[in-house]
């Protein structure tokens, strides 16, 4: 799916000013609330008229100012997920799901989408007896079965508890992998954007920051005060090798070494997207025994970034990877962590959760 | 109650049936261009709102006598409605039924217009966005998702104009005058009797009879009302 947009609109205080194209199967719109994410997919689905520029999906324009092209939502084909699902409170799940579904020449079938949303027990139900997660699967369902060429959901996770999303973010990678469908997916959260999106848009005040893909925009050291200084780290593309059944744990090779992250979900051979947070990564000038750590990799300092506070960052080398720790300064001085220095990256198992494990397409 | 006596007399049944005639003409008649004024109040916006909004309400704050008289001046034989409609239509209102049935729907429209406005400004307008996302045009969602979502309002809508037109008086003795059978509704005739001796046994039967009728109307209201609710809350689909 090639998705351009370049767009213009005034919102109030900021000024929506937006310009990317993209060329992947999910595109994700990544940026602080109030960055104008929204406004960019209620743009794309034509719920925002912008005031200038132009929209257009595979070559086909939706939105031309120039041109004086702005097609009504009804006629873009452009699904919409939205944070609150937005059932329709007085028709059942069932004509919920085929409210905007054509009834013929159907790409996605009823039964498929209702088989692998695992909504086949609820479609009798009224929206307001289901939960929270029911009715965003039963949104993404009814969104998928008007056969849109391109899927936005915005924050579709935000209103669940933590519980909900990581269920309702296996049926969305379960979208992206199965039925190929195009998505824009919009967040404030990092783990979702690594974990499910190729190409990602960094926005910021109403603009486009960077974009590419999202390895690049995750290990670019100079755009970590907006990918998250908390949540900041190295995003790694590692392969499953190995099962440990006695223990639960999964290894992943990557080109740096191997790693050991607790869970068994991931079949051997499936490439992966492992996210490790800066703070979670210790270093070490010597190879530590009698340590409960599992993950200890050898590597080179190439870099270091003093801010002048407490804690610096290092940048560690790891095969094809960088790898950021983030240490205290008096840790730096005492080992003296420096470019070149050998150094052993220690990482927990339990640094990796279920959130920063993804599987890639 | 031992005897066999009918409990209303046959001129007394007219007037009831009669006044219920006129009351569901008046709703049925003002329902689609309340629902339109309550469409566009609720979610249109264009310059002179406020305006088109107090005139709507006008027969809510105006002495009946008033509408009354201007809907003699407009809808009367030689008035320009009122001929308009008795040449394309052959449809009088002067003296009949109809304009009863005229006077009363438009005493009612405010009140109708209020609670669809009410039940459309109650929906979320994302709701409608979806729908169009969907692939609905603009109106297949006014079909298939505002009007049914604003449907209590409308049926609420309806009661209360029935309910007020079963109590007009003012406006329909002013336009229609007050003859038996053809204009006579239930607060004409006990007016009537009223002003005739001996009329107190019909005046008491037929306001026996008004207070039945709006209790009615009233329970029917609130038994909708709560209906309303129970599919809100999910425990009943249309």
């Amino acid at each position: 799916m090639k998705l351009e947009v370049s767009i213009r609109r005034r919102l109030g205080a900021t000024n929506l000013n937006v310009d990317f194209a993209a060329e992947a199967p999910v595109v994700g719109l990544f940026g602080r609330s109030g960055s104008g994410k929204s406004s960019v997919v209620n743009a794309i689905a034509g719920l925002l008229e912008p005031d200038a520029g132009r929209i257009a999906i595979d070559g086909e324009v939706l939105f031309d100012a120039a041109a004086g092209i702005n097609l009504p939502p009804e006629k873009r084909r452009v699904g919409y997920v939205f944070q609150d699902a937005l059932l329709f409170p007085h028709l059942s799940v069932r004509r919920n799901l085929l409210y905007g579904a054509p009834g013929t020449a159907m790409r996605i079938g009823f039964d498929a989408v209702v088989g692998l949303l695992g909504i086949e027990n609820l479609l009798e139900r009224s929206p307001a007896a289901l939960s929270g997660g029911e009715r965003q699967r039963v949104a993404i369902g009814r969104a998928l079965l008007s056969q849109p060429r391109l899927l936005l959901m915005d924050e579709p996770l935000a209103s669940l508890d933590n519980q909900r999303r990581l269920e309702v973010l296996r049926y969305v990678e379960a979208l992206r992998n199965e039925l190929r469908q195009p998505v824009v997916y919009v967040s404030h959260a990092v783990g979702e954007i690594t974990r499910l999106a190729d190409h990602v848009v960094l926005m910021n005040e109403g603009g486009v920051l960077a974009h590419g893909s999202v390895h690049e925009i995750f290990n670019r050291p100079d755009l970590r005060p907006y990918t998250g200084r908390y949540e900041g780290g190295a995003l790694i593309e590692a392969e499953a090798v190995a099962h440990d059944h006695a223990y639960f744990l999964t290894r992943f090779r990557f080109s740096g070494g191997e790693l050991v992250a607790p869970g068994l979900d991931t079949p051997l051979g499936t490439r992966v997207r492992i996210r490790i947070r800066s703070r979670d990564v210790s270093l070490a000038t010597e190879r530590p025994a009698g340590i409960s750590i599992r993950n200890v990799l050898e590597g080179v300092v190439s870099g270091v970034s003093d801010g002048g506070g407490a804690i610096i960052e290092a940048q560690v080398r790891l095969g094809q990877e960088e790898v950021p720790a983030r240490i205290s300064r008096q840790a730096r001085d005492e080992l003296g962590v420096a470019a070149g220095r050998r150094v052993f990256v220690l990482v927990k198992a339990i640094a990796f959760d279920k959130r920063s494990v993804g599987f890639s397409a | 109650m031992g005897d066999n006596r009918p409990m209303l007399s046959a001129e007394e049944t007219t007037i009831v049936l009669l006044s219920l005639k006129v009351a569901a003409a008046s709703v049925v008649v003002s329902l689609p261009p309340a629902a339109l004024a309550a469409l566009v109040l609720a979610r249109a916006r264009f310059p002179g709102k406020t305006l088109f909004d107090a005139l709507i309400h006008l027969p809510l704050v105006l002495p009946p006598v008033v509408i009354g008289y201007f809907l003699l001046l407009g809808f009367g034989r030689k008035g320009p409605f009122g001929a308009f409609f008795e040449q394309v239509f052959g449809l009088t209102f002067a003296f009949r039924w109809t304009g009863a049935a005229l006077a009363a729907g438009i005493m009612g429209f405010p009140l109708m217009v209020r609670a669809i406005r009410l039940a459309i400004e109650a929906i979320d307008p994302r709701l409608e966005s979806a729908a169009r996302t969907l692939g609905a045009g603009p109106w297949r969602v006014l079909a298939s998702v505002t009007l049914p979502l604003a449907l209590p309002g409308i049926v609420m809508g309806s009661l209360l104009a029935f309910a007020r037109s079963l109590g007009e008086f003012g406006a329909t003795i002013t336009f229609v005058s007050n003859i038996p059978g053809e204009t006579q509704t239930l607060p004409l005739a006990i007016y009537n009797f009223t002003q005739t001796p001996g009329g107190d046994a019909a005046v008491l039967k037929l306001c026996a009879v008004s207070v039945l009728l709006s209790l009615a109307a009233l329970a029917a209201s609130e038994w909708l009302n709560r209906r309303s609710r129970g599919v809100a809350a999910g425990r009943g689909l249309m």
